[in-house]
């Protein structure tokens, strides 16, 4: 019989599907998020997945002794992609892990295995990419503070570049396409949300003195550092893609 | 904060854009003392200019007066612009508040001479020590090494930055005597070999002694600038191979003249920046530094100027046909390495993937195989090479046909109609 499961759309609950799905043999349609769910066809029966943190730490182990924990990273990689129907690539490529010896995640002529690449190399791009394009604005109680919103959900992979970096400033990082930021008090970093966003106007009204300056300054460098002779707009636009202009003062400012 | 740092920001920013070297990667400086900033191994660029090339540091001159008198330089002596100097501590500031808002990884401080080199030199070493010493920075710093100072100095320098640099400018020393009559080659290679055993040193001795301080972590660098003075490719490439060699350098980079002044030695306003050549001249640096190409290989006597319209990997597969078709099944890494088309990930991702059962074509090209020029240079699990009777030439037609440079549009005579 075929199932569609239900899961709360966290990693743990994912993991907790891989072993109910190896313990009972189910054969699996679908795996849908408890809030998104739809329907389920016919002779389809629904199951609800509870999340259970030493069924998902058995197969993790499991798994590490297969790929290694840069194997299981590129999995979680690829969850946190939230593309379509990742779920059951991430089921269908463990099977096929558990069942083959000698690093079956390095098995580039598998079909598989290469999309799981590609996500992962989308993903990691996009992390690498945000960890530069992040502006903060300084306010005025001392908070550096940055909006922005990624294509994949990349902003938990951000969270010790930053905590490193920044050690003696607090700062914010909020995700407004998936509402929720991470911030750090000096200490430790911690999972906000927001009842309402801060509007631009809320923002600017609570600048530090001197922020504006700083970013002119920096639009005034940008500007002074191109040179004319060897404009190339194609290159421009492929390393600085427009998606993430809104969130850069030197392409806003005027 | 005045309006004048709007002006000198604009003014020192715009002298050194020429400077090519934007890079801060290779050193992995960790925020210990939970100061501000730490460095990245593989560096990140903050943004990108209008014209394609990274923004990872603040790049800047400390000043742009100069005594000198470089055809080629915008700050030369006898050019009339306008002047300006930083403050030590304008520069700390900005360092640090663009730092805190996350614009760059850190500073890359040049200068024009003032005074004298050691003069100039003290305050770009002051600017490191501030930032080092007194806002506790572990960000990037790339100082560049003013030639003619003491040693006292470079070494402290080293003490304080990530990399530092002397540009050679002007790959021949004859180039070099003509357009800068001030320096001399001898100048800028004293300080190069002082740094090379510096680094060899303190390297050595962290190896026994932990705590001996890091010196240069990212190592040095230096730049030529291309077609200013009628070098040829084999005698740029075989330089940098001296210098990669004889002084470990990290990096050498190749920057294309940009005619800035009316100079009868120079090549007039207007002319083109030479980017295809700097293209390949850097294709032929990663095929020496990643792919374990020798320059002879590269460019010799009886080729002693890069193609424009190919690629230089592809190019020597072309003159050494003898050695394909490379079987991608069998062969050793560094021998598929070598097929035009296959880039250091492939032929990693090759290596890995045979294991599991042969290779096909197609495989390939899921891969990231540019099998349309892999595809004359090789065999696999069903496909024989039938292109290996025929000549370098009709290759290299059969793939220009086949392919779209980027650079296409700058070189192309026809007009495009739509």
């Amino acid at each position: 019989m075929l199932k569609t499961l239900l899961y709360d759309g966290s990693w743990t609950g994912l993991m907790t599907i891989v072993f109910c799905s190896y313990e009972y043999k189910w054969q699996i349609a679908t795996i849908q998020h408890n809030a998104q769910y739809i329907q389920s066809g016919l002779f389809v029966t629904t199951e609800n997945i509870i999340s259970d943190d030493d069924k998902a730490k058995r197969v993790l182990l499991g798994l590490e002794k297969k790929i290694g924990i840069q194997g299981i990273k590129e999995l979680y990689y690829v969850f946190l992609s939230e593309i379509k129907h990742r779920e059951l690539l991430i089921l269908r490529s463990i099977s096929y892990y558990f069942n083959s010896e000698n690093k079956p995640n390095l098995n580039y002529a598998n079909d598989d295995i290469l999309q799981i690449k590609k996500i992962v190399r989308s993903v990691s791009r996009e992390k690498h990419r945000l960890k530069a394009f992040v502006r903060f604005q300084k306010m005025k109680d001392g908070l550096y503070f940055a909006n922005l919103e990624p294509d994949f959900n990349v902003l938990p992979l951000m969270v010790n570049f930053f905590k490193e970096r920044f050690a003696d400033q607090k700062w914010l990082i909020y995700d407004l396409k998936r509402h929720f930021g991470i911030y750090y008090d000096l200490d430790q970093v911690v999972e906000v949300q927001f009842s309402n966003t801060f509007n631009s106007d809320y923002i600017a009204f609570h600048l530090d003195d001197e922020e504006l300056r700083y970013s002119y300054l920096w639009k005034h460098y940008f500007d002074s550092v191109n040179i004319k002779e060897r404009k190339n707009t194609k290159l421009h636009v492929q390393s600085l893609p427009k998606r993430y202009w809104k969130y850069l003062n030197e392409k806003n400012l005027l | 904060m005045s309006d004048r740092i709007f002006k000198k920001l604009h003014i020192l920013a715009d002298a050194a854009k020429y400077d090519v070297s934007c890079s801060s990667s290779g050193s992995n400086r960790a925020n210990k003392n939970k100061g501000i900033g730490n460095a990245n191994q593989s560096g990140i660029c903050h943004s990108y200019t209008e014209d394609g090339r990274c923004v990872s540091l603040l790049k800047i001159l400390l000043t742009n007066h100069c005594i000198y008198d470089c055809a080629y330089c915008v700050s030369r002596k006898s050019n009339d612009i306008e002047r300006a100097a930083f403050t030590v501590q304008e520069v700390v500031d900005l360092t640090i508040n663009f730092y805190r808002r996350n614009y760059i990884e850190g500073l890359f401080l040049s200068s024009g001479i003032f005074k004298n080199a050691d003069y100039t030199m003290e305050r770009l070493v002051s600017i490191a020590k501030k930032l080092r010493l007194e806002h506790k920075f572990n960000g990037y710093i790339h100082l560049k090494t003013i030639p003619g100072s003491s040693d006292e100095l470079v070494h402290e320098a080293g003490l304080y930055a990530d990399r530092l640099s002397i540009n050679l400018e002007i790959p021949t020393k004859e180039g070099l005597k003509l357009l800068a009559p001030d320096k001399s080659r001898e100048e800028m290679i004293l300080p190069m070999r002082y740094l090379k055993n510096e680094i060899i040193r303190t390297n050595e001795e962290r190896k026994v002694i932990k705590s001996t301080p890091t010196f240069a972590p990212a190592g040095q660098s230096t730049q030529m600038i291309i077609g200013a003075s009628g070098e040829s490719d084999k005698h740029i490439i075989l330089t940098a191979q001296h210098f990669y060699k004889k002084y470990h350098l990290k990096r050498v980079y190749y920057s294309g003249y940009v005619p800035i002044s009316y100079d009868k030695r120079l090549p007039e306003i207007g002319t083109a920046v030479p980017m295809v050549r700097e293209n390949r001249l850097y294709q032929s640096d990663w095929l020496m530094r990643f792919y374990g190409f020798k320059a002879e290989e590269i460019v010799n006597d009886t080729h002693p100027l890069l193609d424009l319209d190919i690629d230089p990997k592809l190019s020597w597969a072309l003159r050494n046909q003898h050695a394909f078709p490379v079987d991608i099944n069998k062969a050793n890494y560094h021998t598929i390495l070598r097929v035009p088309g296959i880039g250091v990930q492939s032929a990693k991702k090759i290596i890995m993937a045979r294991r599991f059962g042969p290779l096909r074509i197609e495989h390939l090209q899921k891969l990231g195989v540019a099998t349309n020029r892999a595809k004359y240079f090789i065999t696999c699990l069903g496909f024989q090479q039938i292109y290996a009777d025929k000549s370098g030439t009709n290759i290299k037609q059969y793939i220009l046909a086949q392919s779209t440079s980027k650079y296409t549009k700058n070189n192309s005579q026809q007009l495009t109609l739509f």
